[in-house]
C-alpha cells in the first residue's frame, strides 16, 4: 500500500491519474502532461512534492555536522540562504543530492529525494554522533507545495505579505500565506522562476486551495510528476536513479563543483573524492539532441559508429523545443559538444549530437 | 470512460470495426489515457501485411513506448496519416478521427471482446 500525501484527496477531486513513486501514490498528471508542462513554461504550475523528505538539523554544531556529513561547505551558507549539495559515502558514491536551507545560525533543513529519505536520515543520524547537534526527520509533518513558472511571483504575491522581490534565488523566508505559516523558498526543479512552500501537513489542502484560487486568473494548472520530469530534463537537472547513483561520483555527473575541499575539517568521502578530482573520469554526463520524433530513453545504448560508448539516462521529445533530448553517460573522448553520435532506439540507429546542458534556459 | 457498444476489442486495448471484410483498427480511450499525451506513432504502409498477434507499429508518449499488435491477419489498405502528423488525435478522438489502420481481412475474425467484456477488463486493470 503506497503512502498518500495530505493532498491526496485534493488530487482525487481534481481527477488526477496516480502512479507509485518511491512508495508514494503521487499524481502523474491531472489532464494532459503536455498542457501542464506548457503552463509551467508560460504561466505557472502547482505541484505537490510532499513525498520529499525534510530533515531538520539543529544545535550549536549543526553547521559542523553538515560540513562533515555532506560534500558542501554548509557553514559558509548564510541564514536565509540555501545550497544544492550532495551526501556521499566513503568511496565518493552519491547517496543523494540535496537542497539544504540554513534557517538560522543553528538550524538547517535538509531536503532529500523521496526514494532516499531513509538512507539520508540514517546517514545523518549516524554522522551526527559526537557533534552537539540533533537530527530530526520532519517528513511526516511537513508538506511541500511548489508554484513554478513566470507568473509565480504574481500568484504568490497576491496571497502573502512576504517581500518576493527581495527573495533571491536559493533563499528562503518564513512567511504567512493567508493566515498559514509557511517556509517560503525561491527554489525549484523546473528551470523556471518559482517558489517552494514548506507547510504543516494538515494545512496543505488549505494552502493548495488558496494558491489555486490566486492562480486561476493567470492560467495556473495543477501539475504532476510526468511534466516535472520533462521540465527538469529540459533544464538539464539530474535525477537520482537516472543521472546520479551510488556507483557514480559527483565528477562523472559533471557536478564536481559541489565538492568543497577548502572546508576546514574532514568530511565523509573526502579522501576518495580527492583522488577522483585529480583524474579524468572515464565517462561523463552529456546532453544529446536528436532529430525526428523518436526520443532516446533511459537504458538505450549510445554509439559512435558501431562502437558502444555510453548509455542514455533520461530522454524525451522536448515539449518546449519540439525535438528529442536526452542525458547520457558517454566515454570522455566523445563528450565534446558538436560530436556526432547515434542512439539505438529499439533497433533503429538514430543520429544525435552532443550538446551543452541545459537544453532550455528561461529568457 | 466511454466504450462504444458497436465495436469489438482486444485484450491489448485495440478496437476493431469490421465492415464488409475490412477492419478499421485503433487503440481504445483507456489505452490512450494510460499512455498519456501521444507524441509519435509509427504505422505500416499501405500494401503491407499484418499478422494477428504480431507487432505492426508503436505509439510513444512523453513517458513510455507501447507496441501495437495486429488483432487480425490481412493487408493494410489504408493508413490514417492524420495520426502520424497529429498524434494527439489518438488522445482526443480515439474511436473516430484517431483511427490507425484499415486492414482487408485474409482470414477469419478472431474471437474478440464485446464492449461489456472490455469494460470488465479495464476495470480489472
Amino acid at each position: 500500500m503506497s503512502k498518500e500525501t495530505s493532498l491526496h484527496g485534493v488530487h482525487k477531486g481534481l481527477g488526477a491519474l496516480f502512479t507509485d513513486f518511491a512508495g508514494w501514490s503521487m499524481p502523474i498528471r491531472y489532464s494532459s502532461e503536455l498542457a501542464e508542462h506548457k503552463a509551467v513554461r508560460e504561466t505557472a504550475g502547482l505541484f505537490d512534492l510532499s513525498h520529499m523528505a525534510e530533515i531538520e538539523v539543529t544545535g550549536p554544531q549543526a553547521a559542523d555536522v553538515l560540513d562533515f556529513a555532506l560534500v558542501g561547505n554548509l557553514s559558509g551558507v548564510k541564514p536565509g540562504r540555501a545550497r544544492y549539495t550532495m551526501i556521499c559515502d566513503e568511496t565518493g558514491g552519491v547517496l543523494d543530492d540535496l537542497v539544504v536551507y540554513r534557517l538560522a545560525d543553528e538550524k538547517f533543513l535538509v531536503v532529500a529525494n523521496a526514494g532516499n529519505a531513509a538512507v539520508v536520515a540514517e546517514a545523518l543520524a549516524e554522522r551526527v554522533s559526537g557533534f552537539d547537534a540533533v537530527v530530526d526527520n520532519k517528513s511526516e509533518d511537513v508538506a511541500l507545495i511548489a508554484v513554478q513558472g513566470p507568473k509565480a511571483v504574481e500568484i504568490l504575491g497576491a496571497v502573502t505579505d512576504a517581500d518576493l522581490g527581495a527573495l533571491k534565488y536559493y533563499a528562503s523566508v518564513p512567511a504567512v500565506v493567508k493566515g498559514h505559516d509557511v517556509l517560503l523558498a525561491r527554489t525549484g526543479y523546473t528551470g523556471e522562476d518559482g517558489f517552494e512552500l514548506y507547510v504543516p501537513a494538515g494545512e496543505a489542502p488549505a494552502v493548495w486551495r488558496i494558491l489555486t484560487e490566486a492562480g486561476e486568473p493567470h492560467g495556473l494548472l495543477p501539475a504532476g510528476l510526468a511534466c516535472r520530469d520533462t521540465l527538469r530534463l529540459e533544464a538539464g537537472m539530474p535525477l537520482y536513479g537516472n543521472e546520479l547513483s551510488l556507483q557514480l561520483s559527483p565528477y562523472e555527473a559533471g557536478l564536481g563543483r559541489v565538492v568543497k575541499f577548502e572546508k576546514p575539517n574532514d568530511f565523509v568521502g573526502k579522501a576518495a573524492l580527492e583522488e577522483l578530482s585529480k583524474k579524468d573520469v572515464p565517462r561523463v554526463r552529456v546532453g544529446l539532441k536528436g532529430s525526428g520524433r523518436r526520443a532516446p530513453r533511459h537504458g538505450y545504448t549510445v554509439l559512435s559508429g558501431e562502437t558502444e560508448i555510453g548509455e542514455v539516462t533520461s530522454g524525451a521529445l522536448s515539449p518546449t523545443l519540439g525535438y528529442p533530448i536526452a542525458m547520457a553517460y558517454v566515454d570522455r573522448e566523445h563528450s565534446e559538444p558538436g560530436t556526432e553520435l547515434s542512439v539505438d532506439i529499439r533497433g533503429r540507429i538514430e543520429p544525435v549530437e552532443v550538446v551543452a546542458l541545459p537544453f532550455y534556459s528561461r529568457a | 470512460m466511454s466504450i462504444p457498444q458497436d465495436l469489438k476489442y482486444t485484450k491489448e486495448h485495440e478496437w476493431l470495426n469490421v465492415v464488409d471484410g475490412v477492419a478499421t483498427v485503433g487503440i481504445t480511450a483507456f489505452a490512450a489515457e494510460s499512455l498519456g499525451d501521444i507524441v509519435f506513432v509509427q504505422l505500416p504502409s499501405v500494401g503491407d501485411t499484418v499478422t494477428a498477434g504480431e507487432v505492426f507499429g508503436e505509439v510513444e508518449s512523453t513517458k513510455s513506448v507501447s507496441e501495437l499488435y495486429a488483432p487480425v491477419d490481412g493487408e493494410v489498405v489504408e493508413v490514417n496519416g492524420a495520426t502520424t502528423d497529429t498524434p494527439e488525435l489518438i488522445n482526443s478522438d480515439p474511436y473516430a478521427e484517431g483511427w490507425l489502420l484499415k486492414v482487408r481481412l485474409s482470414g477469419d475474425v478472431p474471437a474478440l471482446l464485446d464492449a461489456q467484456a472490455y469494460a470488465v477488463l479495464t476495470q480489472e486493470n
